[in-house]
Formats: C-alpha cells, structure tokens, sequence
C-alpha cells in the first residue's frame, strides 16, 4: 500500500520533534516536518501531501493562509501534541480525504 | 424520574463494558473516546469532551515526561496520591478532593507518577478542546474537597476565572456530588446548545429509561434540564460542553 505523505506544522521543536517520530512509527505514515509558516507554505507547495496537520504555533492568519493554499479538506487543526490523539485524528482525516 | 423535554432529546450512552482498554502492565486505562491504540469512528468525542480516560496506574509507576499542546487537560483523582511536574516550574502532589487543570496552549511537557510505591492510583484524565488556540500554557490545582456537601451538586470548573473552581478556555463547566438512594440530581443547563455527559464513578443512576451503573456514563443533548435519580447511593461527575468546536 503506498505511504501517506503527511506535514506536520509545528514551530515548538520538542514537540514537533515527538509527533514526527510517532507518525513515522506506522509504516504506511511518511512524515515531514515544518517548523513555521514559510517552511510549511514552501514546503506544500512543492510537495503533494495526503494530510497536513498543523500544530501549535502558528498566528490565526497564518493558519488560515496554509488552508487557503494547501487545500481545506487535507488540512486540519492538530490538537493535543504527540499525544493519544494523534492517529484518531490522522485515521479520521485520511478516511474522510 | 423525569427529565423535561424541550425538543427531541438525545442520549448517547457509553457502558462500562463497552470502552476501549490499554493494559501497559503499570497502567490499565478505560477509554470512552478514541484514544491511543483504541480507535471507533462513533467514540471520537462529546461535544468540546475529546478525552475521558479512567486511569489505574501501580504503586511508584507514572507517565514519563511527554509534551502537550493546545488542548484543556483536567485530571480528578479517586484515590491514592498523584505527582504533577511540568516545564512551568510546577511540582506538586494531588489528591482525591482535587482537581488539576493545565491549558497546555503553545506547548508544555510534564511527568504524572504514582507517588506512592504500594497503592495504585487511580484518576479520571479528562481533555476538552480549547476554544482559543495557541494560548499561554498554564497550569492550576484546586482543593474543593471542604465544600462537598452531602446530596449537592458542587461546580469545580467552568470558563470563568472568578466563577467556582478551576478554570478552562472553553465554554464548559464540571460538577460532582454524592447522593444518597433515591435522591433527586438535577442539573441546569448553563446554555441551552450544549450537551451534558453524566459519568457514574460508582453506584447507580437512572435517567429516563437508562440506568446507569458504576463507570456507566451518558452524554445528553437537546434539554435545559436535567433529572436523574439515584437509585443506589453513588458519586457522579457532570461535565457541560459545547455541542461543537468554537
């Protein structure tokens, strides 16, 4: 089964740093990471991306501007860090993709 | 039993038996939400309620320090004595009588152990989503346990910082009594869109048709009021929460 390419926007680093290690422990996961807005936004649109998950850190504006160019349906507000939650989220928004 | 109708009520009702587990060896963990491994499509959440974890954790073990972010993190302890640590600079011990909130905003890391080595400890870990992102992370603790009375609902949360208990940023309000056999439990609703989810920590209710048992919960919409009975001395925990993210 192809891998699902997945970004993670997140501008703490700790944090970051930890749900990108959980995504990348399924393998059918790929996670990249962004650490602020101009990497993610850089970032996208380069590269395809099944899901985007962004995470703390970034102004409203800037939230809003990252779903205005990558597309609403694959982005979505992550909450809650590298924390239980994370493959709920991220098996909710891959099947409702 | 009566529980007054203003439009179609409904009632989602989460049984004991029907929650997802995680056995870790040092922690047992019932799950009424998605949460983990434990994945259900139709257990996401309640409303603004996201997690509800009923947590045993063994004598000396805990959770090892990991990070959080945006999301409004209440734990309620049962019994024995949990150690709280987090990047804030906070340590502390808490207790059954407690309640511990931590708005983990832009990022926060902490550490919950058992701290002591014999007894389990056992807690209700509940998260409920923020209504503003990207907050300032903080962290609170509150003894209430010198205002329960027998047979009254007590509030222990809500959104406002001047209001009873600890406070969250969401528009949603914690309440816990004990109530004797045959006694009447009702609850106002604060406003009238959000939803009610009723968690037994032990006893039994009945509300409307559904009875309710020992770890038994009910999440209700569509009523302004709400009545249950007790029909076995119990201890329930309310929580009220928007019907949707705001």
């Amino acid at each position: 089964m192809k891998e699902k390419e997945i970004m993670v926007v997140c501008t703490h680093p700790d944090v970051l740093s930890t749900i990108l290690r959980l995504v990348n422990s399924r393998l059918q996961w790929n996670a990249t990471g962004a650490s602020d807005f101009k990497e993610a936004y850089e970032l996208g649109r380069k590269q395809l991306f099944d899901l985007v998950l962004i995470g703390a850190g970034l102004s409203d504006e800037e939230e809003a501007a990252l779903i205005s160019e990558l597309g609403e349906a694959k982005c979505i507000r992550h909450y809650g860090g590298g924390s239980g939650l994370l493959y709920a989220e991220i098996e909710g928004a891959l099947s409702h993709a | 039993m009566n529980t007054e109708r203003q439009k179609s009520p409904t009632y989602i009702l989460y049984k004991n038996d029907s929650r997802g587990t995680a056995n870790h060896g040092w922690l047992k963990s019932f799950h009424t939400f998605s949460f983990g491994s434990y994945y259900n499509p139709e257990r996401i959440r309640f409303g603004a309620l996201r997690v509800f974890n009923d947590d045993f954790v063994e004598g000396g073990m805990g959770f090892g320090e990991h990070p959080h972010d945006n999301m409004e993190i209440i734990s309620v302890p049962l019994e024995g004595l949990l150690e709280h640590k987090d990047s804030l600079g906070n340590t502390t011990l808490i207790k059954p009588g407690e309640i511990q909130v931590m708005s983990a905003g832009t990022g926060v890391y902490h550490t919950e152990y058992n701290k002591n080595r014999r007894e389990p400890v056992k807690f209700l870990q509940i998260w409920i989503f923020p209504k503003t992102r990207n907050v300032h992370p903080r962290y609170d603790q509150l003894d209430f346990s010198s205002k329960l009375q027998q047979n009254k609902l007590l509030q222990i949360l809500s959104h406002n910082k001047d209001d009873e208990g600890v406070w969250i940023h969401q528009d949603a309000w914690m309440n816990i009594g004990a109530f004797d056999r045959d006694h009447l439990i009702e609850y106002t609703l604060k406003k009238e869109q959000n939803g009610l989810f009723i968690f037994v920590i032990e006893g039994a209710i009945q509300i409307e048709n559904y009875t309710l048992s020992t770890r038994d919960a009910i999440g209700v919409f569509g009523l302004s009021q709400v009545k249950a009975t007790a029909i076995d001395n119990c201890k329930v925990l309310l929580i009220e929460v928007p019907p949707f993210l705001n």
